[in-house]
């Protein structure tokens, strides 16, 4: 089976509707016809950057320039992390957390991935690694920002309460334990969800990437379900991990409650 | 029983925090020394500090353990502090006490309950239907059946009526002559003061006189 290509003409086409859909909403003063817009633009702008460089890399097939692409990713990925959270760490712990946390979890879950599970040939083959690590680090990046907004957020709410439980004599871990487990919690659940709603609710977006470029169902549910499992696996050790580490950062050695090191956006 | 056994003085070596000057303080055992002071003075900052709540300048000392050198959570554990307003949460009061309490009373304080004016049902309370008053003669209980060595209390009868003032007082006094409790006491009443203290101290200009 051979891919229909698209040519740029025939996605001026489809950018027409869009302007079709704004020129409506202005009428209805929704007031989003210039955001609907920009957005769209952006889009147009930055997938075609991304394809290009995708094109060099895969031409090049290096494992240098993965390994390079990888780690703009995964910088992008903490800075997003970042810029999600109301109350952050300050100190650039807030960056330093979640960037190492999604490097940990969604790095080796990504390697572990390539190399027992479906075994390219190199292992860092671009065609698989890119699209894998991407999927990984855009999920565990969600998964992480919630977690660390729900912990940030709720220890600053709750901070009498935590309070309260240090002075009867609770250690820290205990005095904020709640608190962490619902972080974590709130960071799972959008994966859960989209696991239990797969194929019912929604197609996944990457299975029906892959059947529309000709690849077999049957090989697109497989592939579908293998990536499920390991986004589920990376968000869940990325969101434990960076939970902790910033649940332990918002302590003392004195074991204290320091709502002074988070800093609002 | 731990009350026959008492710890020792507390006290404050060079403790500084906030704008207040370094305060230097011995409480003997069984000794209520009462903080007075206009609000923001820093009565509450200064048992903050003792309990090691937030950094701070100088040391303390329980008998001969060391604030800096005892793991932060044992030295609240002896050295409790009751703030003015308690928090709670869990859904009922009993689960408060149970399973964390670990006192050799066994958790269940109905002598305590009793001498405060509480039902025993109190226990089983959801927390949402205490008034403050209620709330505060509770956080007490929960405070003193861990069986603290020294006790910080931060206004404990603000949101009671007279009657329950005076309840609480003698209860609180006998407790700490009985386990030879050392205690700071923050009080705003001069009269109140003048029932509890052995010794009282005002904070006067960033300073901690005594009076």
């Amino acid at each position: 089976m051979s891919i229909i290509d698209l040519t740029w003409w025939e996605l001026a086409l489809a950018s027409l509707l869009v302007l079709a859909l704004a020129v409506t909403s202005h009428l209805a003063r929704l007031g989003m016809a210039r955001s609907l817009l920009v957005a769209a633009a952006r889009t147009v702008v930055q997938l075609a950057l991304v394809g290009l460089v995708l094109e060099v890399v895969f031409e090049l097939g290096r494992l240098r320039w993965i390994a390079l692409m990888s780690v703009v990713m995964l910088l992008v990925a903490g800075r997003e992390v970042m810029a999600r959270q109301k109350y952050r760490l300050s100190g650039g712990w807030a960056f330093g957390i979640g960037t190492l946390s999604m490097f940990i979890s969604a790095f080796s879950v990504t390697i572990l991935t390539l190399t027992v599970i479906i075994g390219p040939d190199p292992w860092y083959m671009p065609q698989y690694s890119i699209p894998i690590l991407g999927m990984l680090l855009g999920n565990t990046m969600t998964g992480v920002a919630l977690g660390l907004d729900r912990l940030t957020e709720g220890v600053r709410r709750q901070r009498a309460l935590i309070e309260n439980r240090l002075m009867l004599g609770q250690s820290w871990s205990v005095a904020v334990g709640e608190i962490r487990r619902d972080a974590v919690r709130s960071g799972l659940i959008p994966i859960i969800n989209a696991m239990a709603a797969a194929g019912i609710v929604s197609l996944p977006g990457m299975m029906t990437g892959q059947i529309l470029a000709g690849t077999p169902p049957a090989v697109a549910v497989k592939y579908q379900i293998l990536i499920m499992f390991v986004i589920a696996v990376g968000t869940g050790f990325g969101t434990l991990a960076a939970v902790s580490a910033g649940a332990r950062r918002l302590f003392d050695s004195r074991e204290r409650l320091r709502i002074d090191r988070l800093t609002a956006r | 029983m731990s009350g026959s056994n008492p710890a020792g003085d507390l006290k404050l070596e060079d403790v500084s925090i906030g704008e207040l000057e370094p305060v230097s303080l011995s409480i003997a055992t069984g000794e209520v020394v009462c903080i007075s002071g206009a609000s923001g003075s820093g009565k509450t900052r200064l048992l903050r500090a003792v309990a090691d709540l937030e950094p701070h300048g100088g040391d303390c000392l329980l008998g001969d353990i060391r604030q800096s050198e005892t793991p932060a959570h044992r030295w609240r554990r002896q050295v409790m502090m009751v703030p003015a307003e308690s928090q709670w949460w869990h859904e009922t009061v009993g689960e408060h006490f149970d399973a964390e309490a670990e006192a050799e009373a066994g958790g269940a304080p109905a002598d305590a309950l009793q001498a405060l004016d509480l039902p025993d049902e109190a226990m089983t309370w959801s927390i949402d239907r205490l008034s403050s008053g209620e709330k505060q003669r509770l956080a007490l209980i929960r405070a003193l059946v861990r069986e603290p060595r020294a006790l910080l209390l931060d206004e404990p009868t603000a949101n009671l009526d007279a009657e329950s003032i005076r309840r609480v007082e003698r209860w609180l006094l006998e407790i700490i002559q009985h386990r030879e409790l050392p205690t700071l006491w923050v009080a705003h009443d001069a009269e109140q003061i003048r029932r509890v203290s052995n010794r009282q101290f005002r904070i006067r200009d960033g300073r901690l006189r005594e009076s």
